[in-house]
C-alpha cells in the first residue's frame, strides 16, 4: 500500500473516530437536557411542532425553489416541477 | 397545564356570523361540503388539510395553487399521508436576455410564433402557460426501540415535464424522546420534454421559422423551429441525503439542526432561457441558448428552533447552503404567533434570503471573446437578496375545524456582481426589481 492510501486510509479511520466522539459527547450532553413525559404540555401542542403548517411550509418551498438557488434543508431538496 | 384559554363558543354574533360566512366562502373556494355528517362519512377518521393559494409578480407570472392533504392515524400509530397538488402558472418570464434600446423579437419556444419586447424593457417571454398535477403518499409507522420509519412516493406532470420520486426516514428516540436522530434518503428521477425539443447548448435562437436542414418531422416534412434541437426530450436523476438531530431543551424549547447533501445529474439547463451575445457598443448580435454544468451537489446545514413564551411562540430557522456551482446562500426565517383569544391568533412573518453567483452566470456574452462552456443568464443564478414580509390570522371553527388566512409580499433584488455595461447597455437595468404577493386560505377539518 503507497503511502498516500495510507494516510487516506488513516485519515478517514480518525474522521470516523472523531465523527464517533462527537456523537457520543453530543448525546450525553444532550441526555442532560429535556423533560420528563408529564412535562410535555406545551410541546404537544400541535402549534409547537417543528413544523406546525406544512402545507404553507409546502407552498413556499415551491416558491423559494422555482425563485431562488436553494432548497432543502429543512427536508429533502423539493423540485418535481419545471418551475419557469 | 394549559396557558392558552380553551375553545368556547364566540359570544359575538356578528363575529360568529362572520366566521360562518368566510368559511361558507372557503369551502365553495375549495370544493369541500361543510355540512358533510361525520357519521354518514366513510371518510370521518381522516383528518384534511386544504389549501388555496394564489401567487402574482407584478407584470410577471401568476400561479394558483390548490392543496389537499388527507391524514388517518391507525390504532397502533401508524399514519397515511396522502396529499394532492394542482397548480396553474400564466404570465411572462425573463427569458434571460438583456434590455436594448430598440424592439427586440423572440421566436416562441414551439418555434411557431413570434413575441416582441418594447425598447429599454427587460425581455420577457409571455407564452408561458402551464398546469401541474402532483400526487404523493407517506407511510410512517413506530418500529420497536424507538425507531419510526417512514416511507413515501410522489409523481408530478405538468406538459413538459414529469418528476417521480420515492423516499425513505428512519428516526431513533433516545433520552425519553427528549432526542431523536434521523436518516433519510430521496431518490427522484425527472424528465424534461421542453416545447419545440432541447436546445443544442450555446447555439444561436433561430429567427423566421428557419428550416432546419437535414433534419425532417414525422410526415416527411422539414423541420423547422426556432433552434437546432439535440433531443425531443432529456432527464436528470437527483439522490438526497437528510440527516437531524432534534433536541428538547426545556419545557418550552426545542432545537432541531439538519445536514443534507444533494447530488443531481444529468440535464440541468432551463430549455427557455437565452443569453444576449453584444458587441462593443452594448447592442444585441445574436441570443445563444444556456448551458450548465450537468451535475450538482449542494450542502444545506439548517438548524431551528422554537420557543413558547406565556402567549406566543417563536420559530426561527436559518439555513446555510453551499455548492460546487459556487453559490453560497443564507436564509433566515421569524415566524412569531401570537395566541388571541378563543384560540385565535396572529402570525407575523419575516424571511431573508441572500445568495452568490453561480460561478457561470452572466448576464451576456461578448461578441469576439471565446464562448465559455457553460453560461447562464438565468438572473436566479446570479446574486440576490430577496425578503419576504407576512401576515397570517387563523381561528378555530369548532370540532376540530379550522380556518387561516395569510398574505405575503416577496421582493426580489438581483444585484450586479461586477459586470460592466458597455455602450447602450449601461442605460439598462440588467437586474430588475421583482415583486410578488402571496395569499392563501386554509381550511382544516
Amino acid at each position: 500500500m503507497s503511502k498516500a492510501k495510507q494516510m487516506i486510509k488513516m485519515n478517514k479511520t480518525s474522521m470516523i473516530k472523531v465523527a464517533t466522539v462527537t456523537a457520543v459527547i453530543l448525546l450525553s450532553g444532550c441526555s442532560s437536557l429535556g423533560v420528563e413525559p408529564w412535562q410535555r404540555d406545551l410541546l404537544a401542542k400541535d402549534e409547537m411542532a417543528l413544523t406546525a403548517a406544512p402545507l404553507d411550509a409546502a407552498l413556499d418551498d415551491h416558491i423559494y425553489f422555482s425563485k431562488e438557488a436553494s432548497s432543502g434543508g429543512r427536508g429533502f431538496g423539493g423540485g418535481g416541477c419545471g418551475c419557469n | 397545564m394549559q396557558l392558552i384559554q380553551s375553545p368556547m363558543p364566540a359570544q359575538n354574533s356578528n363575529k360568529k356570523a362572520l366566521k360562518s360566512l368566510l368559511t361558507t366562502a372557503t369551502c365553495a373556494l375549495l370544493g369541500v361540503n361543510a355540512s358533510v355528517e361525520a357519521n354518514t362519512n366513510p371518510l370521518a377518521d381522516w383528518k384534511f388539510d386544504t389549501a388555496l393559494m394564489v401567487y402574482s409578480e407584478v407584470n410577471r407570472v401568476s400561479a394558483a395553487e390548490a392543496i389537499i392533504a388527507g391524514t388517518k392515524t391507525f390504532k397502533n400509530d401508524e399514519i397515511l399521508n396522502l396529499k394532492v397538488t394542482l397548480d396553474a402558472l400564466t404570465g411572462a418570464s425573463a427569458n434571460g436576455a438583456v434590455g436594448q434600446p430598440n424592439v427586440q423579437t423572440f421566436t416562441s419556444p414551439s418555434g411557431g410564433s413570434n413575441y416582441r419586447v418594447d425598447a429599454n424593457k427587460t425581455p420577457l417571454d409571455d407564452t408561458f402557460k402551464d398546469t401541474r398535477a402532483q400526487a404523493s403518499a407517506q407511510w410512517t409507522q413506530p418500529l420497536a426501540n424507538n425507531y419510526t420509519w417512514s416511507v413515501g412516493g410522489n409523481f408530478s406532470k405538468e406538459f413538459d415535464y414529469l418528476s417521480l420520486g420515492a423516499n425513505t426516514n428512519i428516526a431513533k428516540d433516545f433520552n425519553k424522546k427528549n432526542t431523536t436522530l434521523s436518516a433519510g434518503l430521496a431518490l427522484a428521477y425527472d424528465q424534461i420534454k421542453p416545447s419545440g425539443g432541447i436546445a443544442d447548448p450555446l447555439t444561436p435562437m433561430l429567427f423566421g421559422n428557419e428550416v432546419i436542414s437535414g433534419t425532417y418531422d414525422d410526415e416527411g416534412g422539414e423541420n423547422r423551429s426556432n433552434k437546432v434541437t439535440i433531443a425531443n426530450s432529456d432527464n436528470k436523476n437527483t439522490v438526497d441525503l437528510l440527516f437531524g438531530l432534534t433536541q428538547v431543551i426545556n419545557r418550552r424549547m426545542i432545537v432541531q439542526f439538519n445536514y443534507s447533501f444533494s447530488h443531481i445529474n444529468g440535464y440541468l439547463n432551463d430549455p427557455y432561457k437565452l443569453l444576449s451575445v453584444i458587441n462593443n457598443n452594448g447592442l444585441t448580435q445574436q441570443y445563444l441558448y444556456e448551458n450548465r454544468p450537468g451535475s450538482r451537489s449542494k450542502h444545506a446545514f439548517f438548524a431551528q428552533t422554537k420557543y413558547h413564551f406565556a402567549h406566543s411562540i417563536l420559530d426561527a430557522s436559518y439555513r446555510y447552503m453551499t455548492d460546487d456551482w459556487h453559490i453560497h446562500s443564507h436564509t433566515v426565517d421569524l415566524h412569531y404567533r401570537m395566541n388571541l383569544s378563543q384560540d385565535n391568533y396572529i402570525e407575523p412573518h419575516i424571511r431573508y434570503y441572500t445568495q452568490t453567483a453561480a460561478d457561470f452566470y452572466q448576464p451576456f456574452l461578448q461578441e469576439g471573446s471565446t464562448v465559455p462552456e457553460f453560461a447562464s443568464a438565468d438572473y436566479r443564478l446570479g446574486d440576490m437578496d430577496t425578503y419576504t414580509v407576512g401576515i397570517k390570522y387563523g381561528m378555530p371553527l369548532g370540532s376540530g375545524k379550522s380556518m387561516a388566512f395569510r398574505l405575503e409580499y416577496y421582493h426580489q433584488t438581483p444585484k450586479n456582481s461586477g459586470f460592466s455595461q458597455p455602450g447602450v447597455l449601461a442605460e439598462q437595468n440588467l437586474y430588475e426589481n421583482i415583486d410578488a404577493v402571496i395569499a392563501q386560505v386554509s381550511y382544516s377539518f
